[in-house]
């Protein structure tokens, strides 16, 4: 099994060009002589980064469920949404596709988003029965998936927008939205500095070739 | 450092698998044979189609943030904004982060991306590599994940559901923009813009 690392390349990760750091230097970052970027053998800081922004995702993801995300102010009095009761109205509404749509990007996909990383981050040591494979498709999914998070986000921001009748109805986004919002930024941010290589990293030079 | 081991190598960004860098035909892709990421995308469409379709791009984009996305009618009072006025009206009511992700992730990345494909297409046409090359290609590479127009189309249709339960609803020139320019901004983000720098310098429209 031949790396890069292993024959004393680091890949640029802006232009993937292949460079050889200079000799005795014993930094761990160069410059990409081809477009100038910095180039590390692996991100640095990979799981301790991960992890500080997981566990702030973490914490946050309890506001954003709990705090009203809209508040809907109009002549028949005030309401006050949550990202639940919304899926809630969709599914009373005669919608259920919108409602299972906007559970699973606005709900689901934050908290196995979370729970995903935080076992890649917890098995990359020894990826076990899942094997590098299997890990490394976990996070390519989650990685992918975490940018339809922000639905909800931009659903607040329309509404919130478009509703402007100063004497029949005002939509306000809720304290919610903004907790939201960091957990999809943080969370996106987590999945970024964790670094897939390392997954393979642990299972040495031994085979996993197709 | 020196250039001559490492040329005509490449590696996995997933595994860090060493392959050797082939030529590949138009619209190829190349996987890795450890972890099956493609590694390589060869462009389907040459420098100058990719630039005919990045101004598409830029036109709809201009049309989707100039117009009214949708128009509310209730009672006869009429209520109509376009994206920025709704970034606008999150701002002034102090939701501030709320306001500055949508700006960026709905129009500031999107837009970014796309003036600096033209730049770097433009000079990949006229033959030249200018001093800014490099940096507007990292550029593209840090600005790409946070532009996240697909979702922001889909939430305009989200809430045109659920605004016509409130209203009456009348689609904007907006909303037919933002679908085109999704459609676009799809065939432009799957041109990964590391393959300009395959291109010799000095060449027309390589294939
Ligand atoms: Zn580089
Ligand atoms: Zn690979």
């Amino acid at each position: 099994m031949t790396t890069a690392l292993s024959r004393g390349l680091w890949a640029c990760r802006c232009c993937r060009r292949l460079c050889r750091p200079s000799a005795g230097n014993g930094s761990d970052a160069e410059r990409c002589p081809r477009c100038g970027a910095t180039v590390r053998p692996r991100k640095p800081d990979s799981l301790s980064r991960t992890w500080a922004l997981l566990i702030a995702a973490a914490i946050l993801y309890v506001p954003a469920n709990l705090l009203p995300v809209m508040q809907t102010s109009s002549m028949l009095g005030s309401s006050r949404d949550t990202i639940i009761s919304g899926v809630v109205y969709f599914w009373t509404s005669g919608s259920p596709g919108l409602a299972l749509l906007i559970f699973s990007v606005s709900i689901l996909v934050p908290l196995i988003k979370l729970g995903a990383l935080a076992y890649l981050a917890f098995n990359v040591r020894r990826p076990g029965a899942a094997g590098p494979h299997g890990l490394g498709r976990l996070y390519r999914v989650v990685e992918l998936a975490g940018r339809w998070s922000m639905l909800d986000i931009f659903v607040i921001a329309l509404m919130v927008g478009m509703v402007r009748f100063r004497t029949l109805a005002t939509i306000e986004a809720g304290p919610g939205a903004a907790a939201f919002g960091a957990v999809v930024v943080l969370s996106m941010l987590a999945a970024a500095s964790f670094d897939p290589r390392l997954l393979w990293d642990a299972s040495g030079p031994s085979s996993h070739e197709h | 450092m020196t250039a001559a081991p490492e040329s005509g190598l490449m590696a996995c960004p997933e595994c860090d698998r060493l392959h050797i860098d082939l030529p590949l035909r138009p619209g190829e892709k190349a996987r890795c044979v450890r972890c099956g990421t493609v590694i390589l995308r060869s462009p389907y469409w040459r420098p100058d189609q990719m630039l005919a379709l990045v101004m598409a791009a830029l036109i709809a984009f201009l049309l989707a943030n100039a117009c009214p996305i949708l128009e509310l009618r209730v009672q006869g009072s009429i209520s109509r904004a376009t994206l920025l006025d709704a970034i606008l009206a999150l701002w002034r009511e102090d939701r501030q982060m709320v306001a500055a992700l949508v700006f960026a992730t709905g129009l500031l990345a999107p837009l970014a991306d796309l003036l600096a494909m033209t730049a770097l297409l433009a000079a990949v046409l006229t033959g030249r590599r200018p001093a800014y090359f490099a940096p507007l290609l990292r550029l593209i590479q840090q600005v790409r994940p946070w532009g996240m127009i697909e979702v922001l189309m889909l939430g305009v249709l989200v809430s045109l559901v659920k605004l016509s339960h409130l209203a009456q609803v009348v689609p904007g020139v907006a909303l037919w923009a933002f679908i085109a320019l999704t459609v676009l901004l799809a065939a432009v983000l799957s041109y990964d813009p590391r393959c300009l720098w395959q291109l010799p310098a000095g060449r027309k429209g390589a294939a």
